[in-house]
């Protein structure tokens, strides 16, 4: 029965119904009886004092209810947003990491910091509030260039962190990599910048808090990747409420790519103000707002250094990189450029002896946190262009130089703390060459020199460790959290099946793929399951979805709360089919006593669970419900080959994408079409990054490139239709074998471009975004033509 | 305040707006029809496409009093019945969404791409004419997939006349 739609089946998505005919029900679909409306006041300067507010200026504005400012939070001790992964610096001191103020505490530092909340009865009155509130700013210079920012003359964002510095971080064996490049033949060095970017989920962030007076409780509508986290916070740090007098749920959300895994100001605001005006207060972010307040993404400026051998094998690899923070550490941000980064140096390549150092760097600019990959990307960046031109420099064929260099067996301990359970980097390689026709590409790119188009040819071997993560291991590297899932298995009496789920779907199809995995194991139909998820009424605890870790965590414990359940089943089967538990088989929705035709279906079976006539009361209880907290054993390892394959107007710059090939890795897949489309928006999102995406501040710290007219998205015609296939090696690390999805495409994409086009171009300077005229530039710049002029 | 009158998706609607309300607030919050979405402020990224008089438009930038006396179609009215309109079909069959939100006004345009068309141009033209629909998620790969047997299930066998 449920072979169509099991392990491993193309089954069209269960929650599609409701989005194709306008019936998704998202946090702004949302109205509540009574509700008030929440407009921001933000810091129109980068770093300034904030002065005295005049709180009636807002008040005469017809229809404004309320207004708040930081003070009021502080008069109700609501605390600031904290970071909560802890980071030590080398020399032994911690990260130096002041709380983010909900609303302003007589500081402001970054263009958009929230100041002040106007609370009207409708959203005009409310604006109009805002619009009209008197906040006298006084301003202080501003530390925008990250470069510039550790001077010791610039300015501080804040008074305790010396050199604008948060932390001063290290990973590796420094003096046997010192050796390791003491002994090379060759050294490649390069400096890349890591571009910033806005992660613009389309539907904007937005809040709906109601305070009922009744039961002095709260309940958050929220646009969250993760709610139970959110509330967590705001119990624990922020003092919202305590948890069992907060209800957090995030219904429908329109995408997050780790910028809606956060507390914002705006949400917690929202929810503490409903009891203030005791009306349900609503907030909805418009694009300008969002470009300034949700977490930036990426920003690294790194020095890389590759040590090679005569043979060309690999000896050593350090870098050393400066990451931007923002104005404040921003919840997971002090984790992204340090454990999610520096951990994935090494690549697919067995590496020797490998040395990072990281400075975490404030700026007078929007915080910034993990946006899709997280840490990932920006290490894969770094190795993969290292590679590349490497490569080159030693007139090794690249895909040849990959293979020399490939981890081969399993387990491998990397010099960066990860170790590798499985792959099998060659075979994606050699499929993805096939795939590709590389032979065919010397001619392809001749022909294309006939026609005035320069071709070049990228390749990105990466890897990501994803299933964040064991909570003991994540535990002794400062995380404040575990990283374990929790599910729930429900057995109603007449069978159908209700799974509650701490992951939280945004996009992913879980409605549609832990379905497939419960139908697959009870053999029953999947219209008799339904996931639940994203209301912390209903789901005890979870810790929610990001770091592609739903399938290899949220699954992993669905899976073993199944196992509990069908334990249970069994017994109950057992005391119907009068035969031993030990007896009982269960197979395609049936329990059979082994090696006879005694057997009853699992409709009987949850049926009697709960009538529960005549069972033995001491070792049998009714119902059927079982729930797991998993924690996985160890990251898993996605790895794959992309490979990009392009042509460049010599005349304008302009680059066309013309195959994209992706050959990955990710175990065992559930639903193949599913992880298809999560390749196809990662690879769309890694090509943003790495010809369109430019996030632009002024160096009075304003935010140039500030909507969708300013900062380029990229848009179907700049994409080509993708060439997806996959190799499995199953993950030995989860109980179904699966690694993870979600981030490969962004975190394989943005090398594979610039390789490509620093190959057409035939030089090596060429930085993201590689726009037209960067391009354009470039080409003006290569050896080739500087020759020929 | 001033009355304003339309049919939208076949029944006929009123309500009272400020002469500067838009079409999409109109849909959303006097009609409750919130299957239109807003998802920027810069008429960019295509969330809030409906059909006014059978072309598409930007509802975010379209006045409300603009639509006195027209004929509006958004996602909700689409399918007859039970009966998904064929593109929504395409929608479904082609994975073409994943968080949704951009999934209706990306129905609603290339439904109108199709009719302008007469038929279902090659992939290029597609892909251009999608200019004005931001998707995040999906990369445009399925959407296009979806606009091409969407639009070959609308009007069969009839290849757009170039
Ligand atoms: S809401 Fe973005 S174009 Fe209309
Ligand atoms: S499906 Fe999420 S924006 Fe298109």
């Amino acid at each position: 029965m449920a072979r169509d739609t099991g392990i491993g089946a193309r089954v069209k998505r269960v929650e599609d119904q409701r989005f194709i005919t306008g019936k998704g029900r998202y946090t702004a679909d949302l109205n509540r009886p009574g509700q008030a409306h929440a407009a921001f006041v933000r810091s129109p300067h980068a770093h300034a004092k904030v002065g005295s507010i005049d709180k009636a200026s807002a008040m005469e504005v017809p229809g404004v209810l309320a207004v708040f400012t930081g003070e009021d939070l502080a008069a109700d001790e609501v605390g600031a947003l904290p970071c909560g992964w802890a980071i030590t610096s080398k020399d032994g001191s911690p990260m130096v990491a002041p709380g983010h103020p909900c609303l302003a505490q007589g500081k402001v530092r970054y263009v958009g910091d929230p100041v002040a909340v106007v609370i009207g009865e409708t959203l005009s009155a409310a604006r109009g509030g805002a619009e009209a509130l008197e906040v006298e700013y006084e301003e202080l210079p501003a530390v925008v260039d990250l470069d510039a920012a550790q001077s010791s003359d610039a300015p501080l964002v804040h008074d305790e962190a010396a050199r604008n510095t948060a932390f001063e971080w290290e990973l590796g064996d420094k003096a046997a990599t010192e050796e390791a490049f003491a002994k090379a033949r060759h050294v490649t060095r390069i400096d890349l910048v890591n571009n910033r970017l806005v992660p613009n989920a389309m539907e904007p962030r937005a809040a709906v808090g109601e305070y009922d007076s009744g039961t002095d409780g709260f309940t958050l509508y929220t646009t969250s990747q993760n709610p139970h986290v959110a509330r967590l916070v705001m119990s624990a740090f922020l003092n919202i409420a305590p948890e069992h007098k907060l209800r957090v749920i995030a219904p429908d959300v329109g995408g997050g790519f780790g910028s809606k895994i956060y507390v914002y100001p705006e949400e917690t605001v929202c929810v503490w103000a409903s009891s203030k005006v005791d009306r349900p207060v609503k907030w909805t972010c418009d694009r300008a707002e969002a470009f300034l307040s949700d977490a930036h993404g990426r920003d690294h400026l790194t020095h890389a250094e590759l040590a090679l051998d005569e043979q060309g094998k690999i000896l050593g690899l350090r870098i050393k990189t400066k990451a931007n923070v923002g104005g404040y550490l921003n919840l997971f941000a002090s984790s992204v450029p340090t454990y999610l980064y520096a951990t994935l140096l090494s690549g697919q390549y067995d590496i020797p002896a490998i040395y990072a150092e990281v400075d975490a760097v404030y700026t007078n600019t929007t915080p910034v946190d993990a946006y899709r990959g997280a840490g990932r990307p920006e290490a894969t960046f770094v190795v993969e262009r290292l590679i590349e031109v490497a490569a080159r420099e030693t007139g090794m064929d690249p895909a040849e130089f990959r293979r020399r260099n490939f981890v081969t067996s399993f387990p491998h301990q990397t010099p960066v703390i990860m170790m590798y359970d499985a792959g099998d980097y060659a075979a994606s390689l050699d499929k993805a060459l096939e795939l590709i026709d590389y032979s065919g590409f010397a001619q392809r790119k001749s022909q294309a020199a006939r026609e005035g188009k320069l071709r070049g040819i990228g390749f990105s071997t990466y890897i990501e460790a994803c299933g964040i993560a064991p909570s003991q291991a994540v535990g002794s590297l400062g995380a404040g959290v575990g990283l374990w899932e929790s599910a729930e298995v429900r057995v109603n009496p007449v069978g159908t099946v209700e799974v509650l789920t701490g992951s939280h779907s945004h996009g992913q199809g879980h409605e549609t793929t832990f379905a497939q995995l419960v139908a697959d194991r009870l053999g029953i139909p999947m219209t008799n399951v339904a996931i639940v998820h994203g209301d912390t009424d209903k789901v005890q605890f979870g810790m929610g979805t990001y770091g592609s870790r739903s399938g290899a965590v949220g699954m992993s414990a669905i899976s073993v709360a199944l196992d509990r359940v069908v334990a249970k089943a069994k017994k109950v089967a057992a005391h119907l089919l009068e035969a031993s538990e030990g007896d009982i088989e269960f197979k395609d929705g049936q329990f059979t006593v082994s090696g006879t035709d005694r057997s009853i279906d699992w409709t009987s079976v949850a049926l009697n669970a709960y009538t529960a006539h005549g069972f033995p009361s001491a070792d049998l209880e009714p119902g059927l419900k079982e729930g797991a907290f998993y924690d996985p054993t160890n990251f898993t390892f996605p790895a794959g080959c992309h490979i990009c394959e392009l042509e460049i107007d010599a005349d304008t710059g302009h680059t066309r994408i013309v195959n994209w090939v992706a050959v990955d890795d990710f175990g065992e897949i559930i639903n193949p079409m599913i992880v298809e489309g999560q390749v196809h928006g990662g690879i769309a999102q890694g090509v943003g990054q790495a010809l369109l995406e430019h996030t632009v501040y002024d160096e009075s710290g304003q935010l140039v490139s500030g909507s969708f007219m300013d900062y380029t998205m990229p848009r179907a015609d700049d994409l080509p239709s993708f060439s997806l296939d996959f190799t499995v090696t199953r993950c030995p690390s989860n109980p179904l074998g699966i690694k993870g999805c979600g981030e490969a495409g962004a975190i394989a994409a943005p090398a594979a471009v610039i390789n490509a086009i620093t190959d057409a171009v035939g030089h090596e300077d060429v930085a993201m975004p590689a726009t037209a005229e960067a391009v354009w530039q470039a080409i003006r710049k290569s050896p080739a033509r500087e020759a020929a002029e | 305040m001033t009355s304003v009158s339309m049919t939208v998706n076949g029944k006929p609607a009123s309500g009272e707006v400020e002469p500067r309300t838009l079409l999409v607030d109109f849909l959303r919050e006097h009609l409750r029809l919130t299957g239109t979405h807003v998802g920027c402020d810069t008429s960019q990224c295509g969330a809030c496409v409906v059909h006014v008089d059978g072309t598409a438009v930007k509802s975010c930038t379209t006045l409300a009093l603009q639509c006195e006396g027209a004929d509006v179609l958004t996602i909700e009215g689409l399918a007859q019945g039970d009966q998904l309109h064929p593109m929504q079909e395409a929608f479904r069959e082609h994975h073409a969404l994943q968080c949704g939100f951009c999934t209706p006004g990306m129905i609603m345009s290339a439904i109108d791409i199709i009719n302008r068309h007469g038929g279902v141009p090659d992939e290029t033209t597609i892909r251009h004419e999608l200019e004005g629909n931001l998707c995040r998620c999906t990369g445009y790969h399925n959407i296009v997939k979806a606009v091409i047997a969407g639009g070959e299930a609308m009007a069969p066998g009839r290849a757009a006349a170039e």
